[in-house]
């Protein structure tokens, strides 16, 4: 295999790209972003993309902005980019603020979604043009763009015309250019979402394994939760133009701070419930059934009468018996690995239990059967909205 | 009865029949309108001229060697003919700067016009597609207007106190390139706005992307996409530029002689058909061979590239 993290240990690699000074010295965040606001259009139709944004990304992590379109992610990405300028704040790249350079002083590249490939070029001219850019010799470009060739696996395909290759081989392409220049940081906006489903599976371990073979910073934008759960170090959940939650993939999902973020990543169950002894980040949650069971407790929660607590389908369990929750089976969904059985409780609340399936039985239950929901110990957690 | 194969055969013989009938119209007018007048010019070049204007009916190659050459009038002996290459020379010298100077003014236009949000653009077309409505003669005469010594220009630098006398520009080949730059521009903008509107300026981000500074962008990214535009716009200017006759004669004062004076000339005053036809026909050829030569060239300039 090509390492890359070798040949980036050999040069020290301060203030060598195009002027911009890069602190040798291994900063714990590759980009710190302060307090950026950016407002697009004037007057009456100002329309606040990002508001007061604050994140930190770590050196050498695979972090995804995850949100619904429009929710100011691929604007985030294209501040750090440089193609647009924010209206307040600090961008800071290793401790020095980028904000204010152009796109061509910044060691950060960028696969876009649309791949961008030059459609004058051929693939290799495309994977050397940021080092033909940074003024390299012709034979240390010949040489690196030779090592991407192989990183990706396009070898084959090196003298042919962007236009005569398939879309996923567009997209390692894409790749390959923007890692050949060694960027401090690797922008990935929505990189995948042309490619079908099977593709793209491969694209997400293919992306995985670059990463931890280049040792490079990625910063990850999409909208699928799933490819986010499945690649990320860490996600940062985004809605109209703000960031709701940042944490590791099981942080985000069992442990949500907010009904967007556990509403948007998976399937949920929310239920009404009365908080009492708080302490430890854990609380008593009372259900509108009388049972009371623990919860962990999202931070900032304000204490309040009717606080929410969210339960996952799967860490809740069926019983003929009596358990926290009372209901009536309203619906049974076949899902092959699962089934999704639709209870309405009798306090009007509706509630969806996941089961495993098996090969030898059904899942136990029948349309109209009276049940009980169980709610395990640590499968609660009460959002702070 | 007719076999399948018949059936199908005799379809095909009627489909053909219609297809010449449909296209009928466009051959009519490609024939009369276009290839027939030239086979007359070509004709007209090759027979003697007649002692009042119109041909005599009697081969003689004698245009075609007046086209560049001349005989001495005393001993038959044939020479260079000085004055038709210096206006040969000075027409396509003219047309040359001509489209330079439009491909210097029309490349940033035309990057504006295309960089500009949708609706805005719609505008800035309409904008310069105004001229068009107007005739050429009377465009000329305006440009006459502003750079006549009693003109805009002048009456501005006098009062702002930059000169005291006016500036001389009118009648100088100074005022052709200004006249021929403004008249033929929409011709050059045109064709490049249309390359440059369906660039794709992801790619444009994606070079600044990768350390290109603005001018490489321009030179590495936009350029070699525009091309065609570039080469479009290029070929629409010279053609109708290395046989401008208005322009060069207004606001030239008719000074130096174009080739569109030479060739009128000999239809008119001359009264040599003939060698008008045979200049005709030797401008065709320069044109044609001038753009071929562009083309290939700038052909071979984009695989190089590629």
């Amino acid at each position: 295999m090509v390492t890359i993290k070798q040949e980036q240990n050999l040069p020290p690699r301060a203030g060598h790209l195009n002027g911009v000074i890069v602190p040798e010295q291994p900063d714990k965040n590759a980009i710190e972003v302060r307090g950026v606001r950016k407002v697009f259009g004037s007057g009456e139709n100002q329309v606040a993309a990002l508001d007061t944004v604050s994140v930190s990304i770590r050196e050498n992590e695979f972090f995804t902005l995850l949100g619904p379109s429009g929710c100011g992610k691929t604007t985030l990405l294209r501040l750090i980019a440089g193609f647009d300028f924010p209206t307040a704040g600090e961008i800071l790249l290793y401790g020095q603020d980028i904000a204010p350079l152009p796109p061509f002083k910044r060691p950060v590249n960028t696969v876009f979604q649309s791949y961008a490939l030059f459609p004058h070029m051929t693939v290799a001219e495309n994977i050397g043009f940021g080092l033909e850019m940074l003024g390299k010799s012709k034979a240390e470009i010949k040489a690196r763009v030779g090592e991407m060739l192989k990183l990706v696996k396009m070898e084959a395909l090196a003298g042919r015309r962007t236009s005569q290759i398939s879309g996923g081989q567009q997209q390692r392409v894409a790749l390959a250019r923007a890692l050949a220049p060694q960027p401090k940081v690797l922008l990935l906006d929505e990189p995948l979402s042309a490619l079908d489903y099977k593709l793209r599976k491969e694209m997400q371990i293919e992306l995985k394994r670059l990463q931890h073979e280049t040792g490079i910073t990625f910063i990850f934008v999409t909208h699928d939760q799933e490819e986010a759960l499945t690649m990320s170090d860490r996600i940062a959940v985004m809605s109209s133009g703000k960031i709701l939650q940042v944490g590791t993939p099981w942080d985000i999902y069992d442990k949500p701070a907010e009904r967007f973020v556990a509403d948007f990543i998976g399937e949920t169950n929310f239920l009404t419930a009365a908080i009492s002894g708080m302490g430890g980040g854990k609380a008593r949650a009372t259900l509108k059934s009388g049972a009371t069971i623990e919860a962990t407790v999202a931070e900032g929660f304000q204490p309040k009468d009717n606080a929410t607590v969210v339960v996952r389908p799967e860490h809740a369990k069926l019983t003929s018996g009596k358990g926290d929750l009372s209901g009536t089976v309203e619906n049974i969904v076949y899902f092959g690995t699962d089934t999704h059985i639709h209870v309405q409780l009798d306090s009007g609340e509706a509630f969806t239990v996941r089961q495993q399936n098996t090969r030898s039985a059904g899942c136990g239950f029948e349309r109209g059967d009276k049940v009980g929901i169980q709610i395990g110990n640590d499968a609660a957690q009460v959002l702070r909205d | 009865m007719a076999t399948a194969e018949q059936v199908a055969k005799e379809a095909e013989r009627r489909d053909v029949r219609t297809r010449w009938l449909l296209s009928a119209p466009a051959l009519i007018i490609i024939f009369l309108a276009a290839t027939g007048p030239l086979l007359i010019v070509l004709v007209y070049s090759l027979l003697t001229p007649g002692a009042y204007g119109d041909v005599k009916w009697q081969f003689s190659p004698e245009a075609w060697l007046s086209v560049f050459m001349e005989r001495d009038i005393f001993d038959d002996t044939l020479s260079l003919a000085a004055a038709h290459v210096t206006i040969f020379w000075r027409s396509i010298k003219l047309a040359i700067v001509t489209t330079i100077a439009t491909l210097a003014l029309g490349f940033p236009t035309a990057y504006f016009m295309a960089t500009r949000s949708e609706k805005t653009r719609d505008i800035w077309l309409f904008l310069i597609t105004i001229p068009f409505w107007t005739n050429l003669l009377i465009r000329t005469f305006a440009v006459l207007q502003i750079i006549r010594n009693e003109g805009i220009i002048n009456t501005i630098l006098i009062k702002l106190g930059i000169v005291s006398a006016p500036v001389q520009i009118l009648f100088t080949d100074t005022a052709i390139l200004i006249g021929m730059a403004y008249v033929y521009l929409p011709l050059m903008v045109l064709p490049i706005y249309a390359s440059m509107e369906k660039l794709d300026f992801r790619l444009v981000e994606a070079g600044y992307d990768l350390y290109a500074s603005r001018f490489q962008v321009l030179r590495r990214i936009i350029f070699p996409l525009v091309r065609p535009g570039v080469i479009a716009g290029s070929i629409l200017v010279f053609i109708p530029a290395i046989g401008a006759y208005v322009t060069p004669s207004v606001l030239g004062g008719g000074k130096n002689m174009m080739l569109s004076n030479l060739i009128e000339l000999q239809f008119g005053q001359g009264r040599n058909w003939p060698l008008g036809s045979a200049l005709s026909i030797t401008v065709m050829i320069i044109v044609m061979v001038a753009l071929l030569a562009y083309v290939r060239n700038a052909g071979r300039a984009e695989v190089r590239h590629g």
